[in-house]
């Protein structure tokens, strides 16, 4: 019998594809964020706002994470973008070859701007790095303020909250001071937008966010 | 449920390294798991079990040890062990803290027969 010292990293693959999609999108010049939250905080329905507002003056794509369907592709299909559906078939998260696969279909020297939207999920994905620059956590003011304390990864390797449907603050339990105090405990770095994906309330500050991500030389 | 593609990675790195130390057979599989990364050590386990089950891993042991966190604070110095989800420094009451561990997901040995 004799004992091997191995300390390798469980997802050193996922990790270096991570390395080589980062490596690629750096060379198209081009942004990626990848958005996250839990099913029905509104990941689709701010990016739809979203392209309303950008894919007229920018190159925007999306790649769709879905457990089981393509709704999602379909819904932002409308708004004139490429769009790529991953259906991770039960997979409850996206991993850095599945991004890897889907964005073979755009040209990437010819985006500004790319966004991910992950599988509904405030647990898995925190672990899998896909390559992207920021990573958007979006929480909705239907869910409890207490989510930052309950899911504290994802909150640690986010770089930005997004509180989401503050248009229904009058009618739910959800104090935002709460969520963000939580929030900022566990992730002092954390950027705060305020908005509602619905009425569109609190949207200008996050598309000026956006817009200044994008390289200058495109704009 | 990503305990599933967590067991998978770790069992190829078992058969990574059983080849190139060409040894056949696995006791012992010893992974360490940050308490910070969001595994669950009893369906990790059971994972394992169902992906190993009637091959050459079959019946070797997966060992789990879970690793604490542990910070720095980059205000006053000190080392402590955060109450976790929050990270505060306990002496000054910092936030800018430093994790120096518990984010760990390693495969960090193996028990061979040779
Ligand atoms: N009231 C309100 N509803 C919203 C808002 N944003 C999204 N929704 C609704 O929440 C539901 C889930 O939204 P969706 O974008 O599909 O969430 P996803 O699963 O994160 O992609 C849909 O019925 C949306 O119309 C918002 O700001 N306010
Ligand atoms: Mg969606
Ligand atoms: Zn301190």
């Amino acid at each position: 019998m004799k004992v091997l010292t191995v300390e390798r990293k469980i997802l050193k693959k996922n990790d270096d594809i991570a390395a080589e999609n980062r490596q690629r999108f750096k060379q198209a010049n081009l942004t990626v964020l990848n958005l996250l939250s839990s099913p029905g905080a509104g990941k689709t329905t701010l990016l739809e706002r979203t392209l309303e507002k950008l894919a007229n003056r920018y190159r925007v794509a999306v790649v769709e994470g879905d457990v089981q369907t393509d709704n999602d592709a379909r819904r932002i299909a409308k708004h004139h973008v490429p769009v790529v559906q991953v259906v991770t078939r039960g997979g409850c998260h996206l991993e850095a070859n599945l991004v890897q696969e889907a964005v073979a279909n755009f040209e990437l020297d010819a985006l500004d701007l790319l966004f991910i939207e992950n599988v509904g999920n405030l647990v898995c994905p925190a672990n899998y790095d896909l390559g992207e620059n920021l990573k958007v956590v979006i929480i909705s003011t239907t869910e409890g303020d207490d989510k930052p304390l309950k899911y504290p990864p994802m909150f640690r390797v986010a770089h930005v909250c997004v509180i989401n449907k503050i248009d229904l603050l009058p009618y739910v339990d959800f104090d935002i001071q709460k969520a963000r105090d939580y929030a900022r405990g566990i992730n002092p770095d954390l950027r705060f937008f305020e908005l509602s994906a619905r009425t569109g309330e609190g949207l200008e500050d996050w598309i000026r966010w956006l817009e200044s991500l994008i390289p200058k030389s495109t704009a | 449920m990503h305990e599933m593609s967590v067991a998978q990675s770790i069992v190829q790195i078992v058969e990574e390294v059983l080849q190139e130390q060409k040894a056949h057979r696995v006791l012992k599989v010893v992974v360490r798991i940050g308490e910070l990364v969001a595994v669950v050590p009893e369906s990790l386990q059971f994972c394992y079990r169902a992906i190993t089950e009637g091959t050459e891993l079959g019946d070797s042991e997966l060992v789990i040890q879970t690793v604490p966190v542990r910070a720095v604070c980059q205000a006053c110095g000190r080392e402590f062990s955060p109450e976790t989800p929050f990270f505060i420094c306990p002496f000054c009451e910092s936030t800018r803290v430093h994790l120096l561990q518990g984010q760990e997901l390693q495969v960090s040995e193996l028990e061979v027969e040779e």
